[in-house]
């Protein structure tokens, strides 16, 4: 709640308009996404919050502009699409319901989930016997926020570290989802932290994955243990665990390459890695993170029970989300596997990696319908 | 898994329908339902969906499919037919140009493959047609792209031009052309960096780049994987660039591909390859008809279906029995099936294709060792032809060398053989048309009726390679 609280301040004196607008006077860029929001939107411009924010921007509101920006185009077409769907809107039926199914459906959310929220909503719509759309879209929020908060906040999106010793995090996932990139922008993340991070490059196989690795390395300016192209990436992963051990290392990234949650060889070659980091340091790995592309459908499911079977996957890191993808599908994931996302990939530059905050990715990607709950 | 396949979800509509004994508009519109909602689980967007049933609904009103006998059959064969033709019914080769160079272009988001697929192309190319490409790299944003494209250029001994990551990519091309001018390559490959769509600086550099080098094929390189945001990439693409055609990758997952349809539907671009592999040699022509049947979820099914109705033929069929009469099913056989088998694709998928198996619950979420085929294959390769054809003669002695032959346990051997055993006597029973003992398998209904069809397909099929492989050996 605090978080709109704030960010309502700004464009408190507005009239009141229709919620595309509200979205727009909040973001730094103007986008010419709704036509007939073109005079208030510049209107709007002159009061924008971005000049005087960031001097006294705290992290989180730093972050929060950020889901803003990169959760923009998500919002904008799903928004538009909820606005949309209650324009046409005239009293509920069972038309009104499939609509609604297929709205979810289009935000990758996924059948099961979105036939669920849709039933919870059309019983409390009916036993609440409302028939306002706002008071619907209301409904259809808090169904949403509820949906991410329901599993408790045992699932929440801290990593966890070694009590002592270096702590070591795997990175899995299929194919150019953006494992390499992760690594480097968490690299970067911890190293301004005062963390002493090693990489290892255990993607062996893709042609230029360890120089790209390196590469990250020199960037971010921290040391990367690599072996030749085409070698056993369990080998690489034990040298980079000794060496963080003998020499005093507190954090392990590791790569992996990419494979398809179907290619049982591949998988079983995941586990090998495991099992030497577990052998080399007990408890290791700390965590294991799944990496996913935001703009995967339904396989993105399969995907995540594949490799919590085979890797016990501790977390997400829910990546390309600056795009027009919505990443519903994470969803159905924490809901039925309780894994919850801790990262997400706002942006192409390093700091574009944030802590995954639920209650702001869930008001960020609908926060049109809830300003406009808030005026209404 | 969430998904099941639409002719399980058909049957079910179907079975209800079935004991009514009569088909209502009520009964259609669950149908319809049912149909949409097996294309929205495997990912196809949610307003070509919308159409698409609208188009089958309306065929299906069209055509009387309500006295039909066999509606179930009926309707997906009509929802096949109608996904075969959005997705393009004839084949789109690669454009090419009048003279060389042929440029090609690729384009897409971040991580699609579009490196790789470049490397897969450019191989295809030159084993089929002896061409002699060139690979610009003009990714110069993600790290070590460059040396990605070189590392793939040596490994299918390709030459790549590259400036390494401080040019401009506008120029990269404009030199890289220069020099496949004077080298006189016949294809040019621009390999892009990974982009979004909304990306309007980096959308620009891809018109400049098209601009200049006039491309005569822009290939947008897709994720199978991708969700309902497919519509999104494509149309941003295809409003930029007027892309040519589209690239698959990734498909040896076990996602269902629904993206293809959305991506045919909404930019009317052909799919002309799709990526199947980590291999440098998995990029295979795109067949519509294929990939229909995997997003139903129904695998070779109504290839069978089809194959069945097609071959009818009165005297073939009593030829075709009195040829397996002789039952001459044997380890050659056995090997052809595994290897018919394997070119399918993923094993848990091709389980789902056998007739009847895509209703056992109990074969859900099987996982299979790939191996297990290939241990079976290098069991019957272990034995001389006169064993192959005549497997009563193995005794334990035989089985003990086959073992060592293999370098396989004798149980497995011996499991193996039993197996085959099975085997013979189901291909012998079935090939007399007695299903005795085998609906059970087969599953009832519908079903089971669509399965023995299936089945007598598929030993169709063995009988003709069994033919070619016995002309073969006549001429050695």
């Amino acid at each position: 709640m605090p978080w709109f609280r704030r960010k309502k301040k700004e464009p408190f004196e507005e009239p009141k308009t229709v919620e595309p607008d509200i979205n727009q006077s909040n973001n730094n860029e103007t986008v010419p996404a709704d036509t007939n929001s073109v005079s208030p939107e510049q209107n709007l411009k002159v009061e924008q919050p971005k000049e005087d924010v960031p001097p006294t921007a705290t992290v989180d509101e730093d972050n929060a502009e950020k889901y803003n920006r990169g959760l923009e185009k998500s919002r904008q077409s799903f928004g538009k699409r909820l606005t949309d769907l209650f324009v046409n809107f005239n009293g509920v039926d069972d038309d009104f319901y499939d609509d609604l199914e297929e709205t979810l459906i289009e935000a990758d959310v996924g059948f099961e989930t979105a036939l669920q929220i849709s039933e919870e909503v059309r019983e409390e719509v009916e036993s609440s016997r409302a028939s306002d759309p706002k008071v619907i879209s209301q409904l259809i929020v808090d169904k949403l926020v509820a949906l991410y908060t329901r599993n408790g906040r045992a699932e929440d999106n801290h990593l966890v570290f070694a009590k002592e010793g270096p702590s070591v995090f795997l990175f899995v996932g299929v194919n150019g989802v953006g494992k390499t990139t992760s690594i480097g922008k968490l690299a970067a993340r911890f190293k301004a932290r005062g963390r002493r991070v090693l990489l290892a490059a255990c993607d062996t196989f893709r042609a230029g994955a360890i120089e790209q690795l390196q590469e990250w390395g020199k960037r971010d300016g921290v040391d990367v243990v690599a072996g030749k192209a085409q070698s056993d990436p369990a080998a690489v992963a034990f040298e980079a665990v000794k060496k963080a051990r003998e020499e005093g290392y507190d954090l392990v990234l590791i790569d992996t390459a990419g494979r398809l949650q179907n290619k049982v060889n591949l998988m079983k070659e995941l586990d090998k890695i495991k099992r030497v980091i577990e052998r080399e340091i007990p408890h290791a790995p700390q965590e294991t993170l799944l990496v996913l592309d935001s703009t995967t459908g339904q396989n993105a499911l399969t995907q995540a029970k594949a490799f919590l079977e085979t890797t016990d996957v501790t977390g997400i890191i829910l990546t390309k989300l600056d795009g027009t993808a919505k990443g519903g599908i994470v969803l159905p994931i924490r809901n039925q596997l309780h894994l919850s996302v801790k990262y997400v990939g706002l942006g192409e530059t390093v700091e574009d990696l944030s802590p995954f905050n639920p209650e702001q990715y869930v008001n960020g990607l609908f926060k049109d319908l809830i300003s406009n709950r808030i005026e209404g | 898994m969430a998904f099941e396949g639409l002719t399980e979800r058909l049957q079910k509509t179907f079975n209800n329908l079935r004991r009514k004994g009569k088909v209502t508009e009520a009964d259609l519109r669950d149908t319809m339902r049912e149909i949409r909602l097996a294309l929205l689980e495997a990912d196809v967007n949610f307003q070509v969906v919308k159409k698409f049933v609208k188009t089958v609904r309306d065929q299906a009103v069209g055509t009387d499919i309500l006295d039909g006998l066999n509606p179930a059959q009926q309707i997906v064969k009509l929802v096949n037919d109608e996904l075969v033709k959005t997705m393009g019914s004839t084949d789109a080769p690669l454009n090419k140009s009048d003279k060389i160079p042929t440029i090609i272009m690729m384009a897409g988001l971040q991580g699609a493959g579009k490196t790789t697929t470049t490397g897969k192309l450019a191989l295809k190319l030159k084993n089929e047609q002896h061409a002699r490409p060139l690979l610009v790299a003009a990714d110069v944003y993600r790290p070590a792209a460059v040396d990605q494209l070189v590392q793939v250029g040596e490994r299918i001994d390709v030459p790549v031009y590259q400036e390494g990551t401080d040019a401009n990519p506008v120029d990269i091309v404009r030199r890289g052309l220069a020099q496949a001018a004077e080298n006189k390559n016949d294809y040019v490959f621009i390999d892009t960096a990974g982009r979004l769509q909304i990306d309007e600086k980096l959308m620009q550099e891809l018109s400049d780049i098209k601009s200049l080098a006039h491309p005569d094929e822009i290939l947008l390189v897709v994720d199978a994987m991708t969700g309902q945001n497919a519509v999104n990439t494509a149309e941003g693409f295809n409003n930029q660039l007027d892309i040519t055609g589209v690239v698959l990758t990734k498909l040896d997952g076990d996602t269902r591909g629904g993206a293809a349809l959305s991506i045919r539907a909404v930019t009317g671009k052909p799919i002309k390859f799709v990526g199947q592999g980590e291999k440098m040699e998995d990029l295979d022509v795109f067949h519509p008809d294929r990939m229909a049947s995997r997003i139903l979820g129904m695998g070779d099914m109504l290839t069978l279906i089809e194959k069945t109705q097609r071959d009818f033929d009165q005297k073939q069929a009593e030829e075709m029995n009195q040829k397996i009469r002789e039952n001459t099913f044997d380890f050659n056989d056995f090997v052809d099936q595994l290897n018919q088998v394997q070119n399918m694709g993923p094993m848990e998928d091709i389980m789902k294709m056998i007739p009847g198996m895509a209703n056992n619950p109990a074969l859900q979420n099987v996982n299979m060792d790939p191996k297990d085929m290939e241990h079976m294959k290098a069991v019957v390769y272990s034995m001389t032809p006169q064993e192959r054809e005549d497997p009563d003669i193995l005794n334990p002695s035989r089985r003990r060398r086959i073992a060592a032959g293999a370098g396989r346990p004798v149980v497995e051997v011996n499991r193996m053989i039993k197996q085959f055993n099975q085997m013979k006597k189901m291909m012998n029973q079935v090939s007399k048309g007695n299903f005795n003992g085998l609906d059970g398998m087969l599953g009832k209904g519908v079903s089971g009726r669509l399965s023995k069809m299936a089945m007598n397909s598929m030993v169709r099929r063995n009988k003709k390679n069994k033919k070619k492989r016995m002309k073969k050996n006549k001429k050695k």
